[in-house]
């Protein structure tokens, strides 16, 4: 009886779920994201040629996204090709900087400390590396919950249930933020990665940052909170999070949504934001850059801690590494062209991929970037 | 009375022998050898046996070389990590290495989830390959037997991840009101009591060991099979002529004779156990919590937590931290061979 129940609730929710998307896009993919993304894909020229095999290798974060960019590049540009290596961030810039890949994806910007950002400048031949962030994946906090199909969290109290200040889904704190709902009386089962993950490393950025000193535990690509049980990969955590009653993960959108988890509304201060594109594209309109010129290093700290009405702060940022001089004239040309096809048509297929399309505005400065590519 | 049949038995088999010629042609066959080894001696060496002389020498030789140079490899990358290292490395719990500045790292409980898991494994996989092998060779029928050991053989061949997989979505919710049921009855015992994992999620050591047995019964079975096969038939037939059951034909003879080759079979399953990696990753959750000596408890192996990380490394002090994890579990895979070549070395009485 109650399987059954718990099963209606869950159609329930999925099918809710499916309704929500299915008007998000519906409105979106016309209008503020798409049209303007579409218009500039015809405006701006893509100029196809040289190298016809590029190479890249970094992010399994960003993995899905370049699937779509190379699937637009394809088409644009016949008889051209990226192949991208997933093997991690890490892994990536190494390639990088050993002159192995063309460009790397990478979840975090090259460091100072690590010597990374001098090896990339002598891998461009004296050239300084620039930071282009073109992926931008919104990362959703996914809970099962008989009963509760609609929760909103803040920066602080998720920060006090994933390191276990909160331990009780009926705890006040979280009542206090979502009035008349009926929270029931369980334990929360917080699950998070166990492997070492971009995705952690953000994750605890934002509680450091939007906590108010709730996250004490610091960043970092190993989960650091100390409660709940670790699984493999997004697609570990998010089986394990929709597989039982009272579980809480943070994860990449389309696991959530693939393992029907419901999403939990993000408070920053000014009131509940639900997670779809438009709060998405608010929040990476109203990031600040750390980077001077053309290199867009963003101030992940203003994304976090923003409380601009409507943005949705908790986002996963990932950077193509790339020279901003220093290839020859082949590999520039085709990387010029991978890129602004991936900053432009590439965006219509993110949405479905579980990414977060690109705003106008912040298209146009990373449009500037890579035209100055030489 | 008694004295004539006593009398009688061994001319009767003495006879039998002789007109099987079995028993008459060995010591034949066996005879000539000595003197064409003698005679070979006096001759000259052929290139053939210089050549393959060499071969064997070489080969012997490279896996040594091979094995050292690994050991050494591990060595040199561990030592700078693991003075960087602010914590014990053999008795922390802690495992920190994301700040080079402040690595606090320990394998403790790697160590302890590394060998209870195996250990649970080789607990359930040994009976049972006990079994399947003495079924093979002694009760069933050979045309029964060999399909059925081709069967066996094929459970070697599946992919770990496949079982990680399996281990995970399929039995894992299948174990857990077994799981849950130890937990509520025979909770006070301390390797059942309620772990630091939940049940519900399946990722315990519980699952984990289950997964692992499936995967070296095939190992343990295969070569438990080849050395219970090759039970000399005198010793068997003589059993049986003293009016063994079939039973006491395996009892006094297959199993003294099988003892060592089972024994260092189930080390090579074990072996196995202790490296497997990515079964493991997919199946354990990880926990922040101790591990406190339950089947029910979660974690991560040597392997699994180098499998778990090894895809961010961009700090060549952070892979240090895990490669000397790494040489831990090389030291421990070692050790457990070389126990395994004791208890061989010590049995070998049937030879």
């Amino acid at each position: 009886m109650k399987t059954k129940r718990h099963g209606a609730v869950l159609g329930l929710i999925a099918a809710g779920a499916l309704l929500l998307t299915a008007c998000g896009s519906d409105e979106n993919t016309p209008g503020a994201g798409s049209t303007s993304a579409a218009g500039d894909s015809a405006a701006v020229p893509v100029e196809c040629g040289g190298k016809s095999n590029l190479s890249a290798e970094g992010s399994s974060a960003q993995k899905n996204a370049i699937d779509t960019f190379v699937q637009a590049y394809g088409q644009k540009c016949a008889g051209q090709n990226l192949a991208y290596n997933a093997s991690g961030s890490g892994a990536g810039v190494k390639q990088f900087n050993g002159s192995q890949v063309d460009f790397a994806g990478s979840d975090s910007p090259l460091s100072e400390s690590k010597g990374e950002i001098a090896a990339a400048a002598e891998r461009c031949e004296g050239n300084p590396a620039w930071h282009l962030p073109l992926v931008f994946g919104p990362v959703a906090l996914g809970y099962k919950l008989e009963g509760v199909a609609d929760l909103t969290l803040s920066g602080e109290v998720a920060a006090k249930i994933f390191n276990g200040g909160i331990k009780k889904w009926n705890d006040p704190a979280i009542a206090a933020l979502n009035s008349g709902a009926s929270l029931p009386d369980k334990e929360i089962k917080v699950v998070y990665r166990s492997d070492e993950s971009g995705t952690t490393d953000n994750f605890q950025l934002y509680l450091e940052t939007a906590s108010k000193g709730a996250w004490t535990q610091g960043a970092g690509k190993q989960f650091k909170g100390g409660v709940g049980e670790g699984k493999e990969k997004s697609a570990g955590v998010a089986q394990a999070a929709g597989s039982v009653d009272g579980a809480i993960t943070y994860v990449e959108l389309s696991f959530a949504q693939d393992n029907k988890l419901s999403i939990a509304k993000i408070d920053n201060g000014s009131g509940p934001v639900e997670l779809n594109e438009e709060t998405v594209g608010k929040a990476i309109d109203a990031a600040q850059i750390k980077g001077t010129g053309n290199d867009l290093v963003l101030d992940l700290k203003s994304i976090y801690g923003s409380s601009t009405a409507g943005a949705y702060p908790l986002l996963l940022a990932t950077y193509e590494i790339v020279c901003s001089k220093g290839y020859d004239a082949d590999t520039a040309k085709a990387i010029k062209a991978f890129l602004t096809v991936a900053a432009t048509t590439g965006q219509d297929g993110l949405a479905d991929a579980g990414y977060a399309p690109l705003p106008k505005a912040f298209q146009e400065k990373l449009l500037t970037a890579i035209k100055a590519i030489a | 009375m008694n004295d004539r049949t006593v009398a009688q038995r061994p001319a009767g088999t003495g006879s039998t022998g002789a007109r099987a010629g079995v028993p008459a042609a060995r010591p034949d066959s066996e005879a000539p050898i000595p003197p064409t080894t003698e005679a070979d001696r006096k001759t000259v060496v052929r290139p053939g046996d210089r050549i393959f002389a060499g071969l064997a020498t070489g080969s012997g030789i490279f896996i040594v070389v091979l094995i050292a140079a690994i050991g050494i490899f591990l060595l040199l990358q561990a030592i700078p990590s693991l003075a960087l290292d602010k914590v014990n490395f053999l008795t922390s719990r802690e495992w920190s290495t994301g700040d080079v500045n402040d690595m606090r790292y320990g394998i403790l409980d790697l160590l302890l989830v590394t060998v209870v898991s195996s250990a649970f494994s080789l607990i359930i996989a040994m009976p049972i390959a006990l079994g399947i092998a003495l079924f093979l060779t002694q009760y069933a029928p050979r045309r029964l037997a060999r399909p059925f050991a081709y069967v066996i053989d094929l459970l070697a061949a599946v992919p770990s991840i496949i079982f990680g997989l399996w281990g995970l979505l399929v039995l894992g919710p299948v174990l857990t009101p077994i799981g849950e049921w130890l937990t509520s009855t025979l909770g006070w015992i301390p390797l059942f009591s309620k772990g630091n994992v939940s049940i519900e999620l399946g990722g315990t050591i519980f699952t984990a060991g289950i997964v692992l047995a499936v995967m070296i019964l095939p190992i343990i079975t295969a070569v438990s099979r080849e050395v219970f096969d090759r039970t000399p038939v005198t010793h068997v037939e003589g059993a049986i002529a003293l009016g063994a059951t079939k039973w006491e034909v395996v009892r006094t003879t297959v199993l003294p004779f099988g003892k060592a080759g089972y024994v260092s079979a189930s080390m090579l399953g074990l072996g196995r156990a202790l490296g497997e990696t990515i079964a493991l990753t997919i199946i354990l959750s990880g926990t922040g919590a101790a591990f406190a000596w339950s089947l029910f408890d979660g974690g991560a192996t040597f392997a699994s937590k180098i499998a778990l990380a090894a895809p961010e490394f961009n700090d060549p002090r952070t892979a240090g931290a895990y490669i000397a994890a790494g040489l831990v579990l090389f030291v421990l895979t070692f050790g457990v061979n070389a126990i395994a070549r004791a208890i061989v070395a010590g049995h070998k009485e049937y030879e």
